[in-house]
């Protein structure tokens, strides 16, 4: 009976989001200052309704409402309820970029190129501007944020150790090794196979192509080189036992952060976040890098998170909608307020390069921390996602777990293998033209 | 009675006849009137699910090439399609078996100690009778969700205390979270919380039991533990068949305790149980369809064990009620 009973709050929520459309805008008229566009936003970030009130105060013919979230998942779950419906949807949705095909395959973004988003492209790393254009010539978001990966190490421990800060996949190696030689119950990271995102931001990083574009069909590039070149990699390690198997975001884990268990952690830009929540004693003694490179001469780097503001199907305003979110993502005093306000690494360069430059608290003893950010975010390899990255990514999950338990080598490559051959299927039994 | 009560206007002659059928009628409504709101309720929050969950199993999503842009995707007709995928689907088979085994450890264990503590409640010499009951039952008052964490935090060995304990004496125990054990830790945590409940049931049933038929057996010569066994358990016989059945449907539907312990570990997948599957497939890859026909299945499967189970256990247990 609970199944049932939870796609009755489905349809629940559905009648939920109707009541709300009731006070939408009625035409697509330009607004007035007695008359505005009222526009309704549905964003998770936090604070985020501060930064809007800026807009508001100065734009009285575009009035944003702010409808918070609980997170990217339930939002994007909302929103697709809401174009199923028919109506519901509000004109501007916080977007992560992995769920970008998801919702222009659901028919749940506008196109924005016609309405002035093409015009801005150049603000923004060409990595970044890929993720909301598919590779073609609309624009389905405009970039909010980013999270270039970064390399996260305990300063004092390298130290103690003699240890140098790993520029290679190679090096990195060396390193788990003297960690966890010198003391046993020491890793300098974790193979986690809870995070589907973080692997995809490593896969970036190796050039890994999952899904591509060619005419009319999909090509899925999960199983391929790049990729199982990084597979085999952490096989390898976690193999070794150089490297733990567990995932991260545990309590498990939040204790190797706090006793020193985790000497090192691939994270993103947003690390510093995590690190002051999760091990805040801790301060002062960690140190940011970039992540280590395939090949020191060509250096490149992943995504690990970022979210775009995009406009539904359901909008009666898009032009309003588009001024709103350029003026949110590019201009210099929201990109101030979203970096205060809400903590983003903004994926505007110039904006970025503005608004950052004290260190984050944690980091206090690194006063270059935004300039190593600075370096990651600009080579940030190009990344296609595809219509079914949630099926790709919860399979992801089980098979990973599986390899990340056997702790074997071989068992990593079989997992990519069921990664493709799930998300492969998913995709022809569905009807999309794979080739 | 009814009948009488019926009758007795039509016999009577009145002068406003037709007034008076339109009380009759009227009255005849009444029931109707106040069964309503629960025939409401039920068809808008139990039937009509059911029947949306029904026509979505039949179900399926189309795309077309890229699926990209509008018009691309259209629901249309599945006939048994996501019936035949969901019970050929290797996952489905396997989240079944591990669900198999789970109750296997669970229910004979929980009913085991639920009984034991009920007759133990129950015996004369028992002090302390009102603080055992409440403490053995506090268990069950706590969500699942929230017992699945406490649980989480002592079974990961880097913060757990009783890891602490056995690392100071030396000893190397497995961690409860790898993939041989995790059964017994997810079982664990059904048994701190079913106990309770179960306990109160018995008890219950066993002090609806005059105390006469154990003054006879204390004069025929039956010691305690001959009455426990011989008068006892046979007496409350239906209320074990009901526990039991409560517990097997439990078994089956097991989703909490899983899904909250899934991020500690690499040994639970997104399909450990059925229920599961169903929820990855709903809300993870947003197929409704498929994820309503195996639903549907599982509802069946229920369905038909529970009805198996007390055609089974029933000539047994109520047998002296014929």
């Amino acid at each position: 009976m609970r199944r049932t009973l939870r796609l009755g709050a489905l349809a629940t929520a559905a009648a939920a989001a109707l009541i709300m459309t009731g006070c939408a805008p009625d035409a697509g008229q330009a607004g007035t200052a007695d008359d505005p566009v009222e526009l309704t936003y549905w964003a998770w970030a936090p604070n985020l309704d501060k930064v809007v009130d800026i807009w508001n105060e100065e734009h009285p013919e575009i009035q944003v409402t702010v409808n918070k979230q609980d997170g990217g998942d339930p939002a994007i779950t909302k929103l697709l309820t809401a174009i199923k419906a028919g109506s519901g949807a509000p004109d501007l949705i916080q977007a992560e970029y992995q769920k970008i095909p998801t919702l222009v395959a659901s028919d749940a973004l506008a196109d924005l190129a016609d309405a002035g988003a093409s015009d801005i492209a150049s603000e923004f790393p060409d990595g970044v501007w890929d993720s909301v254009t598919l590779g073609g010539d609309a624009v389905y978001a405009i970039p909010q944020d980013t999270g270039p990966m970064m390399f996260y190490y305990r300063d004092d421990v390298f130290q103690q150790l003699g240890l140098s800060v790993p520029t290679t996949w190679d090096e990195y190696a060396e390193v788990a090794r003297a960690v966890h030689t010198a003391d046993p119950s020491k890793f300098l990271g974790t193979f986690s196979a809870n995070d589907a995102g973080w692997f995809a931001g490593l896969a970036q990083q190796a050039n890994s192509e999952w899904w591509s574009i060619d005419g009319d069909a999909w090509g899925v590039g999960i199983d391929e080189e790049p990729t199982q070149k990084v597979a085999d990699y952490w096989g390898g390690l976690v193999e070794e036992g150089v490297i733990d198997n567990k995932p991260m975001y545990t309590p498990e884990w939040n204790a190797g952060l706090n006793d020193g268990t985790q000497v090192g952690w691939l994270g993103a830009v947003w690390g510093p976040g995590v690190l002051s929540g999760n091990a805040a004693d801790t301060a002062g003694l960690w140190k940011a890098a970039a992540l280590p490179d395939w090949d020191a001469s060509q250096p490149s780097n992943g995504n690990w998170g970022g979210s775009s503001t995009a406009v539904t199907t359901q909008s009666k305003n898009v032009e309003a909608a588009v001024e709103f979110a350029t003026w949110l993502n590019t201009d210099p005093e929201a990109i101030a307020a979203l970096v205060t306000e809400t903590g983003i690494y903004p994926a505007s360069t110039a904006a970025a390069a503005g608004a950052l430059t004290e260190a984050p608290e944690f980091f206090s003893n690194q006063p270059d921390f935004y300039d190593v950010a600075a370096g990651a975010a600009a080579s940030v390899a190009p990344f296609q996602y595809g219509p079914n990255v949630n099926v790709a990514f919860s399979a992801y999950n089980d098979e990973f777990a599986k390899a990340a338990e056997a702790k074997s080598r071989q068992a990593f490559l079989d997992a990519l293998t069921a990664m493709q051959t799930i998300t492969v299927d998913d995709m022809t039994s569905s009807g999309f033209t794979v080739k | 009675m009814t009948a009488t009560v019926e009758s007795a206007p039509v016999t009577t002659r009145h002068p406003e006849r037709p007034s008076r059928r339109r009380t009759q009628a009227r009255r005849a409504l009444v029931p109707y009137a106040m069964l309503a709101p629960g025939i409401v309720l039920f068809a808008v929050f139990m039937a009509a699910p059911i029947f949306y969950t029904l026509y979505l199993s039949f179900q399926k999503e189309m795309v077309e090439g890229l699926g990209l842009g509008s018009g691309s995707r259209s629901q249309v007709f599945a006939g048994f399609e996501n019936y035949v995928s969901a019970l050929g689907n290797p996952e489905f088979g396997a989240s079944v078996g591990r669900v198999l085994v789970y109750g296997l450890i669970l229910v004979p264990a929980m009913l085991g100690l639920a009984l034991l503590f009920a007759l133990l409640l129950d015996a004369k010499r028992t002090r302390t009778r009102a603080f055992s009951r409440t403490s053995i039952f506090l268990p069950y008052a706590v969500p699942a969700v929230i017992s699945s964490l406490l649980w989480g935090f002592l079974y990961l060995p880097a913060v757990s205390p009783f890891y602490w304990v056995f690392e100071q004496f030396g000893w190397d125990v497995p961690s409860l979270l790898s993939s041989g054990l995790v059964t017994f830790a997810i079982a664990n945590i059904g048994l701190w919380g079913g106990v309770g409940f179960n306990m109160i049931v018995m008890y219950t049933a066993l002090k609806a039991v005059p105390s006469e038929i154990y003054e006879a057996a204390t004069i025929d010569g039956a010691s305690e533990l001959q009455i426990a066994l011989r008068i006892k358990v046979p007496i409350i016989a239906p209320a074990l068949v009901m526990t039991a059945l409560f517990s097997m449907i439990a078994t089956l539907q097991v989703f909490a305790e899983p899904t909250t312990l899934r991020p500690l570990t690499n040994s639970l997948s997104t399909s450990w149980s059925p229920l599961m599957l169903v929820y990855r497939d709903a809300f993870t890859r947003d197929d409704v369809y498929s994820a309503a026909a195996t639903s549907i299945i599982i509802a069946l499967a229920t369905f038909a064990i529970s009805f198996i189970f007390l055609r089974v256990v029933q000539r047994r247990a109520f047998g002296q009620e014929d």
